[in-house]
């Protein structure tokens, strides 16, 4: 039977999901040749070599099967532990962590264990690109608001409670932030959690960029006072030991929510990456220092990138997380998307549109600045040049 | 943060790339120029920073040859100045490239590069064995260099990472 007896077979939800801008931007530069991407959302260092020969080992002893659910115990006392010492909250072990395919999919698991159709969970924009979706692919409806340039892109808590209706169940926040490289501080966190209290909502943390804060300590959102029991933090590997590849991340939370999310993943996935599990290990235990020596080189680049790019007249935040860096284009008066556009095509420099993540980000573009100082030197350079066409 | 800590970003950063140009050293650290060239001079005055050296995989150039050795060297140490004078007999020598003392089964080891290894077996039996405080000397000859000061020769560093990701 040929597919064409029905107009799709498709469900209305997927049809109606919006194909990533991004995806776009990657078909546009990778039919390109000597493009310099500052393009990319993930960290430009190889995993450290104790962890990746960690997963050799995990190979060569055998375990090469599946592990526990919710993540090899010895993990998720790992996990436990980190949290401990880093945020001073404490997570069981056995009921409250569970380890996901990523940070990814801790996202997934998190709404769909809480969405019921129609539920409305807010969405702060600029954002990550896939919450939305995910808020829809689990039949919720994401409720976007739009966040100030002027306030460095932070949530304010008037603009949050003008949001939340009588269907809101949650909130999905990142700090600190992918695309703008946003920090909340604890204050603000604190402001933001007296909403969420009276609005009796939850919080989906995603704190994936939490080791990669350059000025301040980074606070999660856990370590607010009243705020664990209506937590779930998102976090994982890929971003602080450069684990992208690995698929590695996990999730904590409230006792009840872990174990419902436990039982889709067990229907789902079964359980996250056997070898990738023993190397988050060896990443936990044993790389401190790298961490610090590539959140070091990451902040000497995050200067670096803000300092050339207001030297050619953008106005750029100093943001104080992650690896991205936000400049307004709004001077040039091409939108994102056109800015992005001709900068590829004439200078091939791969940049992200800022509208990619979010009305709000339209008139400012993402650029990563994981990337070698000799090609982000490069880079800025061809931006220069790029500009004195316009 | 402190003059120190600037001092040492500074020294890590010259470290990897000692071309690396003043004005970047100075947006990345966040300081001036000005500042920044004043560090480094004070630095190199201090003989913090003893010199600027390329790193060169030499078996990449054509035409070139040449010879690394390690040598072991036992010595007796000389009354008042220990292995310092005996050290500085050898180390003066141009063609030993480094001088360290070591503890365990012997007391110097000395890098040396030459054009070719009987260069090499002179220099050990004419002018190394015959000093008068050392004892005896075993000579190991570099059949490759994998990594030198913190460089991997020969690394594969393509980056795989594709070119627009979330
Ligand atoms: C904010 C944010 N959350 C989650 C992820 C996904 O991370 P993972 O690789 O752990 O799935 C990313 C990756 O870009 C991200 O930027």
């Amino acid at each position: 039977m040929s597919p064409s007896s029905k107009t799709s077979y498709l469900s209305r939800t997927v049809e109606q999901l919006q194909p990533s801008g991004i995806r776009r931007f990657f078909d546009l530069a990778s039919k390109m040749e000597n493009v310099i991407s500052l393009g990319v959302g993930e960290p430009d260092f190889v995993t450290p070599w104790n962890v990746i020969e960690a997963s050799f080992h995990s190979l060569e002893q055998g375990y090469t099967a599946y592990t526990a659910n919710a993540g090899m115990i010895e993990l998720r006392m790992r996990i436990s532990a980190y949290l401990k010492r880093k945020y001073q909250v404490e997570y069981d072990p056995e009921d409250q962590i569970i380890v996901t395919v990523g940070a990814s999919q801790a996202i997934d698991l998190a709404l769909r264990a809480l969405i019921d159709p129609g539920d409305e969970v807010i969405v702060v924009e600029p954002s990550f690109v896939s919450y939305a979706p995910a808020v829809s692919l689990a039949g919720g409806i994401p409720v976007k608001v739009d966040t100030d340039p002027a306030q460095d892109f932070k949530l304010e808590p008037y603009q949050l409670e003008q949001a939340i209706t009588e269907r809101t169940k949650a909130i999905i926040l990142c700090s600190p932030n992918n695309p703008t490289g946003t920090v909340l501080s604890k204050e603000e966190l604190t402001a933001l959690a007296a909403v969420v209290e009276k609005h009796d909502l939850l919080v989906l943390s995603d704190e994936i960029y939490g080791e990669l804060t350059y000025d301040d300590s980074h606070t999660s959102f856990s370590e607010i006072p009243g705020m664990q029991e209506r937590t779930i933090l998102l976090s994982g590997f890929s971003k602080a030991f450069a684990m992208t590849g690995w698929r590695l991340g996990y999730a904590t939370g409230p006792k009840e929510i872990i174990k419902a999310m436990t039982k889709i993943h067990q229907y789902t996935i079964m359980s996250a990456p056997t070898m990738a599990q023993h190397a988050a290990i060896e990443a936990l235990d044993h790389s401190e220092s790298s961490v610090q020596e590539m959140k070091k080189s990451y902040r000497q680049r995050r200067n670096f990138v803000v300092k050339e790019l207001r030297e050619m007249g953008l106005d750029c935040y100093l943001p104080g997380g992650a690896f991205y860096v936000f400049p307004s284009i709004q001077k040039t008066g091409l939108t994102s998307e056109e800015f992005a556009e001709e900068l590829l095509q004439q200078q091939k420099v791969a940049v992200v549109p800022g509208n990619v993540f979010g009305r709000s980000g339209e008139g400012y573009i993402r650029c990563s600045y994981a990337t070698s100082l000799k090609q982000l030197d490069e880079a800025m350079k061809r931006i220069r040049a790029f500009l004195k066409t316009l | 943060m402190s003059v120190d800590n600037k001092k040492i970003e500074i020294l890590e950063l010259l470290e990897k790339d000692s071309r690396l140009e003043v004005d970047k050293i100075a947006k990345m650290t966040d300081l001036s120029v000005e500042e920044t060239n004043q560090l480094i001079s004070e630095m190199e005055r201090d003989h913090v920073i003893a010199g600027y050296s390329t790193l060169i995989d030499w078996t990449k150039v054509l035409d070139y040859e040449g010879v690394t050795a390690m040598i072991d060297v036992k010595v007796t140490p000389t009354r008042g100045v220990g292995f310092d004078k005996v050290a500085e007999r050898i180390y003066r020598f141009p063609e030993v490239k480094a001088v360290y003392l070591m503890s365990g089964a012997y007391d110097l080891s000395v890098l040396i590069e030459a054009k070719t290894m009987s260069e090499i077996g002179r220099f050990v039996s004419d002018k190394l064995s015959t000093i008068e405080s050392v004892l005896s000397t075993t000579t190991h000859f570099v059949l490759k260099k994998y990594k030198h000061d913190g460089i991997i020769f020969e690394s594969d560093d393509d980056d795989k990472r594709i070119m627009v990701t979330p």
